[in-house]
């Protein structure tokens, strides 16, 4: 019916879909109540879809709440969020198409109840996203309980006589907690009060969402918006009430825009405001605000934002990098005689759990079956550590090493804990420099080797562990030493640590070949040394044999 | 190939990159936090997103809206984290996206500690979260199956459009051993039902919202359909020494390692034990265990739990043959020997069913 | 319509739920409730006075989708 000199000025917005039929077949109206303010926010967003040219780009993330089924209306990408996660599912969705215009849409109760936590968060990221905050200061889908930002007095369903400070605490202000953050570029509160204010939502919504095309970052507007039916009143009586209650303990205004912030990169660590430590920055806090925090800051100038995505990584680079098509080294030859179940403790910093990985990286070298399991967690932490290490020719079952064969005790704690647990016939390496005892069952082999004292000899105590080690292998001839000095420079990430780890090495072959080797195939007790460590082979009056291969010994 | 000393906590993060996951988020936990160091360190350096979420609830919400998105996401947790994780596990299921999640199991109820338990097997196995869903249930016991699992979780996830759990305990995420890496790297094909943030997603929609009756219940009987298919199709297990068992454990995870060492100690004292061990806990390989009930005398279920995977063996079996449970919890992790032990006891007090 | 007037509004009683919002809105009062009822069972809102200035206030302010429609004439240059 239009003349033929008019033109149309507004009309339903192209974002908007012409009829919704995920409503109903040829539904035409919305589901809201009458007087609701989420339609009016919708034709906003989708007339400022229209106008920035983004439809296809958006991605429109629904909470839980009236507005559940927006994407009854909106022709974008559309995800309805789990109560309150929709700026974690927004923030994942921005993370994974760098191009996409995310909007997440989010009710009071959703926002600033169950989802205070995911909103902060991804807020304090500074994610390139848009959050719509709709505040009407009551649950509407659940039928008019209170929310968090219902004000004192207010009656609800819940609050029947009306919120009180002391029952149920204080509204929370959400835009002046979110300008407590360093990352946000744009923080706004409007209202639907009047139709003036309304263009003063549209402009703060355009603006936000033109912010996130050009990648500044988190912008933020919450809405001031009626709900007629659970307040009990006519559209139009909501309106005034919002401009007479709501506006004074929320009020409008810009709490922060700051158009030159850094295009935030995908995902980027990067703030784009200021970096005090006071977390307010940006735009002076609106006036009146009892209680908003922080202090004005003058709009910083943005910090520049590295980008986490790294450079596209071709298949051969990722097969590289994770070593996926690296050679096999070539393996040993060696024959076990028996499974190997290797315990090895001591206190933290001995390096007891990355002795037992050079272990299982010798056995692996050596072309056998091999499995590593540490004590771990508070355990560790607690100064005491031990790894349980099985070189088998088979296929492992139990890696827990409950019964061990061989026992590498480097302090007492150690031995004192784990003596009983080895087997009949096994060995105890024990670490004399700090153990001030001997071993007390005779059913085993024991051998005392002044480590800590070997190791400080050659500058380091932390190699007090690789001579054991070393030791252990000479004496069980489950790995050979010449594993041990193929593997060690390819375990140890410090490479100017390798050399001293071989002279460890050294030390542990020589002290073998001098306390062990003397007077071959003639068994011995076992060897004692002087608690408190001396010179190697120094006080050894009876030096032992290896007795590895003959276990009567 | 090459064999790389690796955790299993770790081994999943080489198997979830060469297996093409583009993002991963999570929260850090005892005894899963490798998991998420792993990823921080090589999931950037492999040009794919890294985040640390602020909770269990970011995370698995996080998984949500990336698999909508279309990427191949993975979080890796504990009890505690995924006890939080149940809503979005439902919303997940619901909606039915692709997605990985790796439980390493740890002793419990409640902050309970940081020892390994399997007690997360009923909340896993039968539906993590609210409403009548699952998702594919996989049981790695070895550093190499951890990279394996991770390896194809998320082909059977997009499959089977679920969530594809990676059952682990604490144990098998601290052990290390030697792992071979897949030598080829998986692509993260295109969805076209994904929200691509283009025009391709423009009208795409999801959502687990039906406000129709007869909606939600197809919803409910094409997810039950899936399930159904699972079983018939993906079932997986290993059978150990069963040829001539009279008597079968059956365990998963660390148990099933600790039950590979007791059938050989019992074996060699002449008493022909043998194992079944589910590789798959979700579909369950019920069929198999009943055409072995109908061959050993007795059945011994070994679970670090308060006995959760007997039920599922005894549904199975069916009363065919008794079905015993050993069971330790709070962290109680039995030698080889008591497990001998236990079944030793078992056959002095009565050989089970005569054959 | 056809419309002499420099603008005009079109209000579609398919979309309209009565809140009389755009009455409040409307600064030439131009906008009234209705007597008729339409399919929802709503008095839905009519354009009743021929003072529009095409200031789009009660389009922007209307909760419903497409329930008005807002004319002028062209500009000069337009």
């Amino acid at each position: 019916m239009q003349s033929m000199k008019h033109s149309i000025k507004h009309q339903k917005a192209g974002s908007l879909y012409a009829t919704f039929e995920r409503k109903g077949p040829g539904a035409k109206s919305s589901h809201y109540c009458p007087g609701c303010g989420h339609g009016t926010v919708h034709n906003l967003i989708a007339e400022a879809i229209d106008d920035l040219g983004i439809q296809d780009r958006v991605v429109f993330c629904s909470p839980v709440g009236c507005s559940v089924f927006a994407y009854y209306y909106l022709d974008v990408g559309n995800i309805q969020c789990a109560h309150g996660r929709a700026p974690a599912v927004a923030s994942a969705i921005r993370r994974t198409h760098e191009e996409a215009i995310v909007i997440s849409y989010q009710g009071d109760g959703d926002l600033a109840g169950i989802g205070l936590s995911q909103i902060l968060h991804a807020a304090n990221r500074g994610e390139n996203i848009t959050v719509l905050f709709i505040n009407n200061a009551i649950y509407g889908m659940t039928g008019g309980q209170m929310a968090p930002t219902t004000i004192l007095a207010q009656k609800t369903i819940t609050t029947p006589a009306g919120r009180t400070a002391a029952n149920e605490g204080f509204p929370l202000h959400m835009a002046e907690l979110i300008n407590t953050l360093q990352a946000p570029v744009f923080i706004e509160r409007v209202s639907l009060g009047t139709a003036a204010k309304v263009m003063r939502a549209r402009a703060a919504i355009r603006k936000a969402l033109r912010y996130q095309t050009k990648k500044k970052g988190f912008s933020f507007v919450e809405i001031l918006s009626p709900c007629p039916v659970n307040w009990k009143m006519t559209p139009v009586e909501a309106r005034r009430w919002l401009e007479n209650s709501l506006e004074p303990v929320f009020p409008p205004g810009n709490l922060r825009d700051l158009p030159n912030a850094a295009p935030a990169a995908l995902g980027a660590p990067g703030a784009p405001g200021a970096t005090g430590v006071s977390g307010a920055t940006g735009a002076p806090r609106v006036p009146g605000v009892s209680g908003a925090p922080g202090e004005p800051a003058t709009p910083g100038a943005a910090e520049p934002v590295i980008s986490q995505k790294a450079a596209t990584k071709s298949e051969r680079d990722i097969l590289e990098i994770l070593g996926a098509n690296s050679e096999p080294l070539p393996t040993g030859t060696v024959s076990l005689a028996e499974e190997q179940n290797v315990k090895i403790a001591g206190f933290g910093g001995q390096g007891v759990l990355s002795t037992g990985i050079l272990l299982a990286n010798c056995a692996i070298a050596e072309g056998l079956r091999t499995t590593w399991l540490p004590s771990y967690g508070a355990e560790m932490r607690g100064g005491t550590a031990n790894a349980s290490v099985n070189i088998s020719h088979e296929a492992i079952g139990a890696p827990i090493v409950s019964q061990p064969n061989v026992l590498l005790a480097l302090n007492l704690p150690s031995l004192d804990a784990f003596e009983e647990t080895v087997r009949p016939g096994g060995h105890i390496l024990v670490n004399s420099s700090l153990v001030p005892r001997q071993v007390r069952r005779g059913d085993l082999h024991a051998w005392y080797i002044p480590a800590t004292d070997m190791a400080n000899a050659l500058g380091t105590v932390q190699i007090a562990s690789v001579i054991m080690v070393t030791v252990y292998a000479l004496i069980s001839g489950a790995i050979t030493i010449d594993t041990l000095r193929r593997v060690i420079p390819l375990s140890i990430k410090r490479k100017s640590l390798v050399d001293i780890n071989l002279r460890a090495i050294d030390a542990g072959v020589a002290w073998h070949r001098q306390e062990c080797c003397q007077d071959f195939g003639r068994p011995r007790l076992p060897h004692v040394s002087v608690a408190g460590g001396t010179a190697p082979g120094a006080t050894s009056e009876e030096p032992p044999v290896a007795s590895s291969q003959d276990p009567s010994a | 190939m090459a064999q790389h000393l690796l955790k299993g906590n770790e081994a999943v993060i080489y198997g979830a990159l060469l297996g093409g996951a583009t993002h991963y988020f999570g929260y850090p936990i005892t005894p899963a936090s490798e998991i998420a160091h792993a990823a921080a360190d090589l999931f950037p350096r492999c040009g794919r997103q890294f985040l640390q979420a602020e909770c269990e609830v970011s995370s698995i919400s996080m998984l949500y809206g990336a698999a909508a998105a279309g990427a191949r996401a993975i979080t890796g947790s504990s009890g505690p984290g995924l006890s939080l994780m149940a809503e979005g596990l439902s919303y997940l299921a619901a909606c039915e996206l692709p997605s990985v999640v790796v439980d390493v199991q740890r002793a419990g109820p409640g902050l309970g500690y940081i020892w390994p338990e399997q007690a997360d097997y009923n909340f896993i196995v039968h539906g993590a979260g609210h409403g009548s869903q699952s998702g594919v249930v996989l049981a790695p016991n070895s550093a190499q199956e951890m990279c394996d699992c991770a390896y194809r979780a998320f082909a059977l996830a997009e499959r089977y459009r679920c969530t594809v759990f990676i059952l682990a305990d604490a144990y098998i995420g601290q052990i290390m051993e030697p792992v071979e890496l897949p030598v080829t790297l998986q692509a993260n094909p295109v969805k076209e039902w994904a929200l691509s943030g283009d025009a391709a997603g423009r009208g795409n929609l999801i959502t687990s919202i039906f406000m129709k009756v007869e909606e939600l219940e197809e919803r409910n009987r094409l997810l039950q359909e899936k399930y159904q298919r699972m079983a018939e199709e993906i079932v997986d297990f290993e059978e150990v020494e069963t040829a001539d068992a009279d008597y079968l454990f059956v365990a998963y995870g660390i148990s099933s390692r600790l039950c590979h060492s007791a059938l050989h100690e019992l074996r060699r004292k002449g008493i022909r034990a043998g194992m079944l061990r589910p590789k798959t806990l979700f579909p369950f390989p019920g069929k198999r265990l009943q055409e072995l009930a109908g061959q050993v005398a007795k059945i011994a279920v070994v679970e670090l739990s308060s006995g959760q995977m007997v039920r599922d063996v005894r549904l199975a079996v069916a009363g065919r043959v008794p079905v015993e449970l050993y069971n330790w919890m709070g962290g109680r992790v039995p030698s080889t020997t008591e497990i001998v032990q236990r079944l030793e006891d078992s056959l002095a007090a009565g050989p089970g069913r005569s054959r | 319509m056809d419309s002499q007037e420099k603008s005009y509004i079109e209000i579609d009683p398919a979309r309209c739920k009565g809140c009389a919002c755009c009455v409040v809105a409307c600064p030439k009062d131009c906008i009234q409730i209705g007597s008729e009822i339409n399919q929802m069972g709503y008095q839905f809102a009519r354009f009743a006075v021929r003072q529009c200035i095409g200031c789009g206030l009660c389009f922007y302010t209307c909760p419903e989708f497409g329930a008005i429609t807002v004319y002028t004439l062209p500009r000069k240059g337009e």
